[in-house]
């Protein structure tokens, strides 16, 4: 039963992804393509940690935890990684499917 | 107290990930956690200089769950955008203002928005009034400003900033 439950963890894990990196490949501009992997993954991703923690914590003795730090670390670099690409990406002027908003011509050099 | 455990929350929070490191729960580790979670905010205080007070903790809790059921609504709704093709995709800025102040508020707002599938934001505006947010697919701009503002911003506000200046 908890087999059956943890497959089906897996594979839609691996669905997610894969719908992912579908996206990188088929979204036409930077910003679009960008939703792709930073999104669906997170789900994919989640999943497979889910089900790796229900095994390793049955199969073992004790609970295995790891996976709860790889989710808290995903949590907390993805947005970061993907604001900062966006954040680039309008600096540069990337070509854009959206009108882009105006430049913020008060941000000061070196500003995050 | 204040000065010689200047962050509580934060020294907890790092006892916790140690022991998630170790992956196992020994007197051994716990004492080694909490004397790193004690000696790491001084290290890090002027990067976080103030305090952090979490005032709803009930409040907390339920925009954690609306946050893990959004991302898993907001996945498959993504998946089905990139799978239904990207020709009909309406993506779009918005801008929306922001009614947080204080720093930590503010990216977490930009971070639960970058990880609920559909919107990322992309910009913060130098005088941290507004966030600039892509979105993939958007038919109506003003909606997604007043759900972002209502099911993110509001308990986000209410959890860190009630109650300041």
């Amino acid at each position: 039963m908890t087999e059956i439950l943890l497959s089906l963890f897996i594979l839609s894990g691996a669905i997610f992804t894969f719908v992912g990196s579908l996206g990188l490949a088929r979204l036409r501009d930077f910003y679009t393509r960008l939703h792709g992997p930073t999104k669906a993954t997170t789900l994919g991703v989640g999943s497979l940690l889910i089900a790796s923690a229900v095994h390793f914590s049955l199969r073992d003795e004790g609970v295995s935890l790891h996976e709860v730090l790889v989710t808290l670390f995903l949590f907390m670099t993805a947005p970061v990684s993907a604001h900062l690409l966006a954040k680039a990406a309008l600096h540069l002027k990337v070509k854009s499917l959206a009108p882009t908003p105006a430049d913020d011509r008060s941000t000061p050099p070196g500003a995050a | 107290m204040r000065r010689w455990l200047p962050h509580p929350l934060l020294t907890a929070a790092l006892t916790l990930l140690w022991l998630l490191l170790v992956n196992a729960l020994s007197a051994g580790a716990l004492v080694l956690g909490a004397l790193l979670g004690w000696l790491i905010p001084f290290a890090t205080s002027r990067f976080w200089p103030e305090r952090i007070r979490i005032r709803h903790p009930g409040v907390l809790a339920r925009f954690l769950g609306v946050f893990a059921v959004d991302i898993v609504r907001g996945s498959f709704h993504v998946a089905w955008l990139i799978l239904k093709g990207p020709a009909r995709l309406r993506p779009t800025f918005v801008e929306v203002p922001l009614a947080l102040t204080t720093d930590l508020a503010i990216s977490l707002l930009a971070n639960t928005i970058s990880l609920t599938p559909g919107t990322v934001s992309a910009r913060l505006s130098a005088d941290k009034r507004t966030l600039v947010v892509h979105t993939l697919d958007t038919s109506d701009a003003a909606a997604l400003v007043a759900e972002i503002k209502q099911r993110y911003e509001a308990p986000l506000k209410q959890i860190f900033e009630e109650g300041d200046a």
